[in-house]
């Protein structure tokens, strides 16, 4: 694809150890356009936080390659959302959303303007001044996101930033990251194991096989934005795509027993 | 079953307040407690031996033992023992924590360099530094310089591997967040390592302030000729058994002195625990 954002090349991940090496990757190869917000679904064990390690450059691939298309000159490639634990204690919220723009030595005074944004777009700026120990689990998720967003990669990684959440918050904070991401136009990687959270964010629903992980198939998102939960479950075509993806997941995951 | 449930349910405001009430009056009682028991046996101590039913020639009475340190007080030498035994305590305290938490942060960080000291700290750490006095004392003269070093070795232990450990234990989740935004080195020592090393750290600190105490009264008791430690043992030979008392409980005020002050640092340095 001449365009594309993201673009994957026979990329294989194989864990050694002496005895029991995991294959967790085999030859993925992907693309993905700029602006696509993709989500990546799988059973439990399949790779895809590999796959999302990989491209935040925190693990290496064995063989294969990636790349990022940078269109901006000093734009940081990728920034990752981290699970609720990836907010760092000894920082305090208005720190913690400062994190990359101070690593990569800005000025000052873009760092605090664009700090005060996207405190302020995901509802934190009272709360620029605690330690996230005084937060809840929405509030902390909250403040990875804002984080990733303020400094304005090329691409975001998100793996299952949700999962720990309740009904209610998950609900809320998938909202806010719509509405955010339609501002800004990222392309967004998002790991979920859930088919109503892929189906109300997605562009396009990667499934992946169980281990080794390969992308086995995908699924077309074309419901009208802005989109709510309302309008997924009431959308007969979504309906199906639901049913295939559950289906699809417990073949998976049935076929992994059989050859466990 | 129905008339309890009448009963409770008249004022919820009033249940509560009974309730927090209750809380209150069990908090200043653990207080109470908590002061109680040293008064009981100052006390106690007293009564035994004034009636002498334990010698008060080896037990004086605290009463006795105070006022012994009001007229060694006005003297002024008291205060050069006290003088001097701090100085050695902070300045061996110092000497041992400085290098421990720049050598345990060096060696949390780089694995090559924690693999090749590791086994020298734990062969090194067993060896009680006052037995290592006399080599201490043949080096460095029996001057203030070998009492220091003799403190400073014994805090160094507990500081650095701490320090190591607080390191070393630091979530791998900030380290994977500190990549993946960018961190230089710079910021990853000020930023993570530093920081997320501290409560560990600190514990250390705690525990090297505890030995640097115990030490300084046995070097001094060996080897000096003024401190606290000096002090107890003149006061023990010369049979002035209540000089020798003055000296004990000077430590172990200063000992829980110690404590309240770093505990207050801890407080302040780490505010988001
Ligand atoms: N650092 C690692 N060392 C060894 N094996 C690993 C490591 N990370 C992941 N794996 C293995 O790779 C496979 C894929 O893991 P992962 O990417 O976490 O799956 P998923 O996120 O889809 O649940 C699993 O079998 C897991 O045990
Ligand atoms: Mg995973």
């Amino acid at each position: 694809m001449v365009n594309s954002k993201i673009s994957i090349r026979h990329l294989t991940k194989v864990f050694y150890k002496k005895g029991n090496s995991v294959t967790a990757l085999k030859d993925i190869s992907m693309d993905v356009k700029d602006g696509e917000f993709i989500c990546l679904i799988g059973p439990s064990g399949c790779g895809k936080t590999t796959l999302l390690r990989i491209l935040a450059d925190l693990e290496k691939p064995s063989i294969g390659d990636f790349t990022i298309d940078q269109r901006k000159e000093g734009r940081p490639l990728q920034s990752m959302v981290f699970q609720e634990r990836g907010v760092i204690p000894w920082l305090t919220v208005e720190e913690n959303v400062a994190f990359g723009l101070k690593m990569r030595h800005l000025p000052k005074s873009v760092i605090k303007e664009r700090t005060a944004y996207y405190l302020e777009k995901v509802g934190l700026d009272r709360f620029a001044k605690l330690y996230p120990k005084e937060l809840s689990g929405g509030m902390k998720q909250r403040v990875s996101i804002a984080r990733a967003f303020a400094n304005d990669p090329e691409i975001l990684l998100m793996d299952e930033p949700f999962a720990a959440l309740d009904e209610q918050n998950k609900f809320i904070l998938q909202e806010e990251l719509l509405s955010i991401w339609a501002e800004t136009k990222k392309t967004v990687l998002f790991i979920t194991h859930s088919i109503d959270e892929a189906l109300l964010l997605s562009d396009r629903i990667l499934l992946m096989s169980t281990q080794p992980g390969q992308i086995i198939d995908e699924k077309v998102i074309d419901l009208p934005r802005p989109r709510n939960m309302e309008q997924v479950r009431a959308d007969p075509v979504m309906a199906k795509h639901f049913v295939d993806i559950w289906n699809h997941l417990h073949d998976e995951v049935q076929s992994s027993r059989v050859k466990g | 079953m129905k008339e309890k449930m009448k009963r409770h349910n008249h004022d919820p405001f009033a249940v509560e307040q009974e309730e927090w009430r209750k809380r209150q009056i069990k908090g200043r009682l653990k207080q109470i407690l908590t002061i109680s028991s040293p008064i009981f046996i100052l006390l106690l101590w007293e009564f035994l031996s004034r009636t002498e039913i334990v010698d008060p020639r080896f037990f004086p009475p605290p009463t006795e033992i105070v006022g012994t340190f009001l007229v060694m007080g006005t003297s002024g030498e008291l205060f050069d023992h006290i003088g001097i035994s701090l100085f050695r305590i902070f300045a061996g305290f110092l000497l041992g924590v400085i290098p421990a938490v720049i050598l345990g942060l060096i060696m949390g960080l780089y694995s090559p360099v924690r693999h090749f000291f590791s086994p020298l700290i734990m062969a090194l750490m067993p060896i009680p530094t006052l037995a290592l006095l006399p080599i201490i004392l043949i080096i460095f003269g029996v001057g203030e310089v070998s009492k220091i070093v003799t403190i400073a070795g014994s805090v160094f232990f507990p500081v650095i591997i701490n320090t190591v450990a607080g390191v070393v234990n630091i979530d791998r989740i900030y380290l994977d967040v500190a990549k993946n935004y960018g961190a230089d080195s710079k910021n990853y020592f000020f930023k993570i390592a530093l920081p997320g090393s501290l409560p560990v750290m600190l514990e250390g600190i705690q525990m090297g302030q505890a030995i640097a105490l115990l030490t300084i009264v046995a070097a001094e008791m060996m080897g000096a000729n003024s401190g606290i430690g000096y002090l107890i043992w003149t006061s023990y030979k010369a049979f002035l058994l209540k000089e020798m008392y003055v000296g004990l409980v000077l430590i172990s005020f200063f000992g829980y002195l110690f404590s309240l002050i770093l505990r207050g640092f801890q407080n302040k340095l780490l505010p988001w625990r």
